[in-house]
């Protein structure tokens, strides 16, 4: 005695019995409601696999946030403050090489310094002080040259500050504060 | 032999009825999965703006996500028992 399931059977799209559906269905007959089923399961598991890579990514940040607590980042000389011309700037390397930074001197009294990394993509801003801004020449977007906050364009971030400190004529960066506004 | 083929008397549920279970899981795995993405470029934000606070937080409630599907899937595996 064989007992059939109803579900087996093998329903075509459109519901009509198989004897109406078209000569290739009827060669290849598809289990089309199982085929369903099986497509919500897998792609339910890639989703969870999706949800993992989150976990992983979640973690990795947490990682990188309590192995960057523990560095202190040591003052640097970065020129004296007479070198640099109002209205000037100078490139300067700050904690380490590789990690390029701008210093603007807007007037007499007033030098800045921001990461000369765009907070959109990474590009290299490019200082334009006669019309106030930081320019990324990749996406067009401009930041504040005083501030650091973003102005027109892609970037949503400000650019990280360098604390600046002028001892005996010298400007120092002592630190960099990142903001999100 | 996969679960869907054994005798009808021991499923709980007809292959319709678990095909629309299946499309509810998913809906619920598709929002947990597009709310830890929002969580995720939240915490990137935060992260290289220097907000260091809210990391954790963001981890603990991703791995809770996380397993809230892992909990669903093993219910859709259940399901076929």
């Amino acid at each position: 005695m064989s007992a059939r399931d109803p579900d087996e059977l093998t329903i075509p799209p459109d519901g009509r019995p198989m004897a109406e559906q078209p000569q290739w269905r009827q060669d290849f007959p598809i289990d089309v409601p199982q085929d369903q089923y099986v497509a919500r399961r897998e792609f339910t598991k890639f989703m969870v696999l999706t949800s993992f890579a989150f976990v992983a990514g979640q973690a990795w940040i947490l990682a990188k946030t309590l192995l960057g607590r523990r560095s202190m980042t040591p003052a640097q000389a970065v020129t004296r403050f007479d070198a640099v011309p109002v209205g000037g700037s100078l490139q300067f390397d700050f904690p380490a090489p590789g990690q390029p930074k701008l210093l603007v001197r807007l007037d007499e009294r007033t030098v800045v310094a921001f990461d000369q990394r765009c907070t959109h993509l990474s590009c290299p801003v490019l200082p334009q002080v006669d019309q106030g801004r930081f320019h990324c020449p990749c996406h067009q977007g401009n930041f504040d040259i005083a501030t650091g906050r973003p102005l027109s364009g892609p970037p949503r971030r400000p650019l990280p500050r360098v604390e600046l400190e002028i001892r005996d004529g010298v400007v120092w960066a002592v630190g960099i504060t990142e903001r999100t506004s | 032999m996969s679960g869907w083929r054994e005798a009808p008397g021991r499923r709980r549920f007809s292959r319709d009825q678990r095909l629309r279970i299946l499309a509810g899981i998913v809906s619920f795995v598709v929002l947990i999965v597009v709310l830890q993405l929002w969580l995720f470029t939240a915490t990137m934000n935060a992260y290289l703006g220097g907000e260091f606070g809210v990391a954790l937080p963001a981890a603990v409630v991703s791995l809770v996500c996380l397993l809230l599907n892992l909990g669903l899937l093993r219910y859709v595996y259940r399901l076929e028992r």
